[in-house]
């Protein structure tokens, strides 16, 4: 079981969201998080699924996608260098005395605060998950109120450093070959 | 030119040379009934429930090719199509249905007889649309006509609100739907056929597998070319029985749970597995560990998704089965040394044939039904197989069985004998009771020139029998064996085999009405058969009644089970025989 990262074109056509949940959940696949929002193209939109499985399933799971007519592209960016990062709103209990230490907090993790109350503060965050459960983990202790996470979005690496050329394009997975037919290797 | 939504659905299922359609209207698609009213070239047919219309659009698919269309009202009548939608979806039937919805204002509203039919149907259609205007039709139907009938094909469902039936658009009909997430792939890859024919080549003991999909894509005559060019047995799933034929000595007939024992030992034994528009669903394969374990695979596919789903294959072609075929075919020109295992084969079809007993003679596949001499045991009672068999006789293997689900079902692929494609009409994926009289209406709409036998069960028949009244309204000449065994026979056979006899639920005998006078009721012949040796008889009376349905009550065995039997979940060697 590893986490996979699969990012869709779409069309942005009445009930793709249902037809894409529906297909995870009729066919028991695991979503651990999505995110919608409009692409370049008008009427296209990308969404970023994190999901988890083995080898077969997650092959399932792109072959799935593209039964789908709606979907214009699937793409699993898992074994690709490619930039991931999560928003997140954290409303965090916050006295006069406790203020300046979250406010620390913050600017460490260079979160913005963008809302203040008598009560509260509160933090907008990003990055990848490992640190929007970081600054989550940072802010308990005031006692967290509420928080909305966005989920991961994101999009392969173009610029890759002198020491780290782009790879030769790595060989297209199984399900990939299987769907444009391309032979296993050139014949 | 402006026209009514309702005027630009007709005018597109005009473009779309649709001539028959079957419905049952409501108040929402009233304007579209309207319409068809003044359409004089679309036949409405007028079901008695919408699973009848949704089962005859599917019957009437199978025995053409050609896409089937049903036209249903909202709520109930969409909500009633959903069995019928679902039946098609696992077979992978080309079907457009129309539904109507409540005005676009009320949707959402729980307004009277509205329906989510959109979200209920999404997992069992290709495809849907909810189309909100009238200037979206057009495109909707093009498309979903287009989406249906190519790739690996499937129903469509198209919902119209009332309102949308009656607003004015411009009509204009697209040439040619571009639907951009939509590019099925038909031809096979060069290198990887090349693959394919050098694993044939090399293979002693190959098999031929072939699913529903060589139906579909009308490659009946290709896998034929490949079985006698690799000189390959070949075996055939339930929705494969018909590509090739049974008659031929490399037919190995059909494979799985109530497959043949040389099909089962043969897939267990071979050292090439060529499966053909088949998915290894896990009726063919039981348990899929022990599955066919000294092969290689070649899996020939138009869906990818089939692919690597249940079994794991050395080499996949995704495309159209027919023009892979045609790709593959003139590459095998070596003669190929399959003697030993075709010799092997014949020894397993004489030692394990399929056999029955009967109070008649006809013990054996392949022997004839004459009188071997000895007295018939009497307390055999009549046989489902022996009746399967002469109807297959006497109609010499051209009829157009269409069947429903249970003992009977199973009976029917053992013994008719086909020998073309698209003569076994049957729900293999959802296993659908009810089925096959609404099927068998949609294949006589469209087959006049063949004999159209339903083969049903006692329970199966009355989960559609309304539909009766629609053959009898059309004149229909269908002919329905109904094999009367008083039980839900095949639950009472995994009852009988599974749970120890403890029979639950599956008695008909106190209730079942009186099948002969019921058929008279609604208007048809009805005709009761309890020996063998009237079996034939009463067939070629029936086969005598042109301008109506007939219904034969076969009062057959009570505790026949169907054999051989791989059990659920049990591997091939764990085959029982008796
Ligand atoms: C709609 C539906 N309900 C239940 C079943 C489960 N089922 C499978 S076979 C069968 C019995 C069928 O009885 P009958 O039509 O008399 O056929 P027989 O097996 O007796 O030949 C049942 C209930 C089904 N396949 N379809
Ligand atoms: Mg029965």
């Amino acid at each position: 079981m590893r986490r996979h990262t699969i990012s869709l074109i779409v069309e942005n056509k009445f009930g793709v969201l249902a037809r894409i949940a529906g297909l995870f959940s009729g066919r028991g696949f695991n979503i651990d998080s999505i995110s919608v929002g409009e692409s370049v193209e008008p009427g296209t939109a990308r969404m970023t699924i994190v999901t988890q499985g083995d080898e077969i399933i997650i092959e399932q799971i792109m072959k799935q996608l593209n039964r789908l007519i709606n979907i214009i592209r699937v793409v699993d960016l898992t074994d690709d260098s490619f930039i991931n990062r999560e928003l997140a709103l954290i409303k965090v209990n916050a006295s006069a005395g406790t203020r300046p230490e979250i406010v620390q907090i913050a600017e460490i993790f260079r979160a913005k605060i963008v809302d203040i109350s008598q009560k509260t503060l509160t933090i907008e965050a990003t990055g990848n998950e490992d640190k929007i459960d970081a600054v989550i983990g940072m802010l308990r202790p005031f006692g967290l109120k509420e928080i909305a996470r966005t989920g991961r979005v994101a999009l392969s690496r173009e610029y890759r450093g002198k020491d780290q050329p782009r790879q030769p394009a790595p060989a297209a997975p199984v399900w990939e070959r299987e769907r444009l037919n391309i032979a296993a290797d050139p014949a | 030119m402006e026209l009514t939504g309702a005027e630009i659905v007709a005018e597109c299922l005009l473009r779309e040379k649709v001539d028959l359609v079957f419905g049952l209207p409501g108040g929402v698609v009233i304007p579209l009934y309207d319409v068809l009213r003044r359409t004089p070239k679309i036949r409405h047919i007028l079901v008695r429930h919408e699973q009848g219309a949704a089962h005859m659009a599917d019957g009437y698919a199978r025995a053409t090719g050609k896409p089937g269309v049903c036209i249903v009202s909202s709520g109930p009548g969409a909500t009633n199509t959903v069995t019928g939608i679902a039946t098609a979806y696992m077979d992978s039937i080309p079907m457009v249905i129309f539904t109507g919805q409540v005005p676009v204002h009320l949707i959402g509203n729980d307004a009277f007889q509205e329906a989510d039919i959109v979200g209920i149907t999404r997992p069992i259609t290709k495809h849907n649309y909810l189309v909100k205007e009238a200037g979206e039709i057009a495109d909707a139907i093009a498309e979903a006509f287009y989406i249906a009938t190519t790739g690996r094909p499937g129903p469509v469902l198209i919902d119209l609100p009332k309102d949308v039936q009656v607003m004015k658009a411009k009509f204009e009909y697209p040439e040619r739907p571009h639907v951009r997430g939509y590019r099925p792939t038909y031809e096979g890859h060069p290198g990887q056929i090349k693959k394919a024919v050098e694993m044939i080549v090399a293979s002693k003991r190959p098999v031929i597998y072939v699913g529903g999909g060589a139906i579909l894509s009308g490659a009946a005559d290709e896998v034929r070319d490949l079985a006698y060019r690799a000189r390959a047995p070949v075996t055939t799933t339930l929705m494969g029985l018909g590509a090739f034929p049974e008659t031929d000595s490399l037919s190995l007939k059909m494979l799985g749970m109530h497959g043949t024992w040389y099909a089962n030992t043969a897939v267990m034994q071979c050292d090439l597995l060529i499966a053909i528009g088949a998915r290894f669903d896990d009726r063919v394969t039981g348990k899929l560990s022990d599955f066919s374990l000294q092969s290689k695979k070649i899996h020939i596919v138009i869906d990818p998704a089939d692919i690597g789903k249940n079994v794991q294959v050395d080499l996949p072609i995704v495309g159209d089965v027919k023009r892979v075929l045609q790709q593959l075919n003139p590459l095998i020109t070596k003669p190929l040394g399959t003697d030993e295992w075709l010799q092997q084969i014949e020894v397993w079809k004489r030692e394990h044939p399929l056999t029955y007993e009967s109070t008649a003679s006809c013990h054996e596949e392949g022997l004839d039904g004459g009188s071997d001499g000895t007295a018939p045991p009497s307390h055999i009672p009549l046989r489902a197989q022996y009746v399967i068999q002469k109807i297959g006789e006497m109609t010499h293997g051209d009829a157009i069985v269409v069947t429903d689900v249970g003992q009977h079902q199973m009976w029917a692929a053992q013994w008719y004998g086909f020998t073309k494609p698209r003569s076994m009409i049957t729900s293999g994926g959802l296993g659908t009771m009810g089925f096959g009289l609404p099927a068998a209406i949609g294949v006589a709409f469209a087959v006049k020139d063949r004999p159209i036998v339903v083969i049903s069960g006692d329970g199966s028949i009355q989960m559609n029998i309304q539909e009766m009244a629609t053959a009898v309204g059309c004149r229909l000449p269908i002919k329905i064996a109904l094999l009367n065994n008083g039980y839900l026979g095949m639950v009472r056979q995994w009852q009988d085999l599974f749970y120890g006899k403890r029979f639950s639920e599956v008695d008909l005998r106190e209730s079942n009405p009186d099948f002969v006078k019921l058929a008279e009721a609604f208007g048809a012949v009805g005709l009761r058969v309890f020996k063998d040796e009237d079996v034939e008889e009463a067939f070629a009376e029936a086969m005598k009644v042109t301008d109506r349905p007939v219904l034969i009550d076969f009062v057959i065995g009570e505790e026949d089970n169907v054999f051989p039997m791989i059990p659920a979940g049990a591997a091939a060697h764990e085959m029982r025989e008796s």
